[in-house]
């Protein structure tokens, strides 16, 4: 390592080989939804998620919390196999999902995504009506068949994801007349109208202002009642006030893990304590 | 002094200008304390130097060229003897043109006598003496304008401001000469078309199921009257383009989504520019390959299975139009299916949707607009197309829907009545303009339907 270092002093901070700095906390929890194992991610040569294990429990809000470019994207994106879609990208390691490992050959992506639905950072309706939006996953999957069926599946869905009030008057316009924290809380009832068992959620309020999030925030919690959720933010208020455990990422690594309270407490290494109070990030 | 010369020096003192005025510019910049202290940047003062110094004394040249002739001609025929200008009007008008042709070197209609000679001289003589005074003019106006704007450089002188309005203008400029062309074309055609529906009612051009064109233009000459129905050519024309479209749409189509899509970028980086090469070819070069390739391989085949097909055929014509549009409907297609952004992508992707059903169902509405724009462009072209169908669909004008038969279109019909000599009063002639006109109020219809369709459809993505 001494080696590469004196002969690319420019180019350390990329190809550096790194040992990847070992987990404090208790990452295991007691009847996991998802269990992930040394999971590493690289970009071409660029390695972004080194050795990350982490259980993720039923019914409960894992906020992943870290410096920009420290991988809890990327790692959340790996939860629903996402980063499919890029090239270059290369997932490695075990993540379970109920027992299967989601990247064995024999996994069917498309059911797998529709088990595990996912919510963006920026607000993304399809350019179809508030009705079409909805209604067509649950469509395409099957799972309704009749026009009373699809009326139900969309009135349920905006109604869990506190839409249905503002909406149900204008259901044939299109998803994107709606203001932005309307649009999100779209996209969330569009993600639960295939009815998933987890739901990602990548940054969902950093587009919102302060009333949309809070809306969104309630609606995370009352979700936590049905749904399993893991929420990338970059908000430690957000984190403290929706989720049940935290995850600390910093530069690929997972750095911390532990209950909410305890992260925001009483952190047990330097680099999350510096984080969380604003001294670094 | 030659107009190219007085050009030349023309830009030569521009320059010279341009330095002068910015020269100032940073003395004056000097003395004030830095170059913050002018309004505008010292290059915006010698660039609004330069513009006064060439834009007037330009437009004093552009003056002259465009009257040099009336005032010449009307003081050399102010000088003719007054039996030559007791001429007819028809003879004088001869007599004008011959001596402007022997001022200029040209050939002349009949004998040249002394006097003409005299007066030819006389027009050499007071064209020389016109741009001497003009040239002289010209660069007075130059160093006039230059002086001028000299003296008014101040650290106060918006400079930036008036070179942006000249900026500005030269731009509305271009902007309009586009519209003004196309008013241009409409005229002219209309004109000429005017003139063949007071020859042809406009009810028997339009609604006419005949069409032949020729007509004998003398007595004696054996011939057919002339029908002007045009109904068998557009009629071709839809047909062909219609053919063209089945095979461009959906082919290009499906390329555009696979190379969007499906395609490694390593393939989609080859594969899109061989695509393109195909928008490349000469249509000519289309047109023979239809005439003695694909023709007699569809007259073969059609013999075949039993079916008679003419050695010339809307559907060879159609069939290799269509390839000639693909890289218009791919190209085009590919580029907006693109632009749709990642995110709905992912959003359809992250809700369990196959490859085929976010492309189906999201991204094709998405880039809708986009795509019936280069659907569009494609029939446009389809219909303008001469060529392929001049070689390979033929000149006789079927009205039919049988693919298999021969049938001309509208461009080709105008090509072939405006090759050669003609002579402008005949409805045949004449018919060109009418079938041109046609055209454009069709394509133009077309256009505004397809504004309307794409309106309606277009969604708001960000």
């Amino acid at each position: 390592m001494q080696e590469v270092l004196k002969k690319n002093p420019t180019e350390k901070r990329i190809l550096a080989p790194r040992e990847s700095r070992k987990t404090i906390g208790n990452i295991t929890v007691p009847k996991p939804r998802m269990v992930c194992r040394n999971v590493n991610v690289h970009y071409g040569d660029k390695q972004a998620i080194r050795n990350v294990s982490i259980d993720i429990g039923r019914n409960e809000v894992l906020a992943m919390i870290g410096p920009s470019g420290c991988g809890k994207s990327t790692f959340l994106r790996c939860l629903n196999r996402m980063n499919d879609t890029i090239d270059s990208c290369h997932v490695t390691g075990e993540i379970l999902f109920d027992g299967r490992n989601i990247y064995d050959a024999s996994v069917d992506v498309v059911p797998l995504r529709a088990q595990i639905g996912m919510v963006f950072q920026k607000p993304n309706p399809f350019p179809k009506s508030i009705y079409e939006n909805i209604a067509w996953a649950p469509r395409i999957h099957g799972i309704v068949e009749s026009k009373s069926d699809a009326d139900e599946i969309v009135e349920t869905s905006l109604q869990k994801a506190g839409l249905w009030e503002e909406v149900k008057e204008r259901l044939d316009q299109p998803g994107t007349s709606l203001s932005g924290g309307q649009q999100q809380r779209l996209c969330i009832a569009r993600a639960i109208a295939v009815s998933p068992e987890v739901i990602l959620m990548d940054e969902p309020c950093s587009a919102l202002d302060p009333i949309a999030t809070a809306k969104i925030e309630d609606l995370i919690e009352e979700l936590r009642t049905q749904y399993t959720i893991a929420i990338v933010t970059h908000s430690m208020q957000q984190a403290s006030r929706v989720s049940q455990r935290t995850a600390f990422f910093h530069l690929g690594d997972l750095i911390e893990v532990g209950t909410t309270e305890t992260i925001f407490t009483k952190p047990s290494h330097q680099l999350t304590e510096d984080y969380i109070t604003g001294r670094y990030g | 002094m030659s107009p190219f010369l007085l050009f030349l020096l023309l830009l030569v003192l521009s320059v010279a200008g341009f330095f002068i005025g910015r020269y100032k510019a940073l003395d004056l910049a000097r003395k004030a304390g830095g170059a913050s202290r002018l309004h505008s940047r010292p290059v915006y003062y010698g660039v609004l130097t330069a513009l006064w110094c060439c834009l007037p004394a330009f437009f004093l040249f552009l003056l002259w060229l465009g009257f040099e002739q009336s005032i010449v001609s009307s003081l050399v025929i102010a000088d003719l003897p007054a039996e030559l200008r007791s001429l007819p009007p028809e003879r004088f008008n001869v007599l004008v043109n011959d001596i402007q042709s022997l001022a200029n070197g040209n050939i002349v209609s009949g004998k040249v006598t002394r006097q003409m000679r005299a007066a030819a001289a006389h027009y050499v003589r007071l064209q020389d003496i016109g741009t001497m005074i003009t040239s002289v003019f010209v660069l007075v106006a130059a160093s006039a304008g230059m002086v001028l704007v000299h003296r008014r450089i101040k650290p106060e002188l918006r400079a930036r401001n008036q070179v942006e309005m000249v900026v500005m203008g030269v731009l509305v400029v271009c902007s309009t000469i586009a519209i003004f062309t196309t008013i241009g074309i409409v005229l002219s055609i209309l004109y000429e078309a005017v003139r063949f529906f007071q020859q042809v009612p406009v009810t028997d051009f339009l609604f006419g199921l005949e069409w032949s064109p020729q007509m004998a233009i003398r007595e004696d000459q054996v011939g057919s009257s002339g029908a002007f129905g045009a109904v068998p050519v557009f009629a071709g024309t839809i047909l062909i383009s219609a053919i063209a479209m089945l095979v461009a749409a959906p082919v290009g189509l499906m390329s555009a989504i696979f190379l969007s899509e499906y395609a490694s970028k390593q393939l989609r980086a080859v594969a899109k520019p061989l695509l393109e090469v195909l928008a490349g070819i000469p249509t000519v070069v289309y047109g023979f390959f239809a005439a003695l390739v694909v023709a007699p391989m569809i007259r073969a085949s059609g013999a075949q299975i039993g079916i008679d097909v003419s050695s010339e055929s809307a559907l060879a014509a159609g069939l290799v139009m269509g390839v000639m549009i693909i890289p218009f409907v791919s190209s085009l297609s590919d580029d907006v299916i693109n632009a749709v952004p990642q995110s709905l992508r992912d959003g359809a992707y992250s809700v369990g949707a196959t490859r085929s059903e976010t492309i189906k169902h999201v991204l094709v509405p998405a880039a809708l607009p986009g795509i019936v724009g280069g659907l569009l462009l494609a029939v446009s072209r389809a219909i303008g197309e001469t060529m392929i169908v001049v070689m390979a669909a033929g000149l006789s004008a079927n009205l039919t829907a049988n693919p298999f038969q021969a049938v001309t279109t509208v461009t080709v019909q105008i090509v072939t009545l405006l090759v050669g000599d003609q002579e402008f009063d005949s409805p045949k002639t004449l018919a060109a303009f009418a079938l041109g006109l046609v055209l454009f109020v069709g394509t133009l219809f077309l256009n505004v339907i397809a504004l309307t369709v794409v309106r309606k459809y277009r969604e708001k993505y960000e």
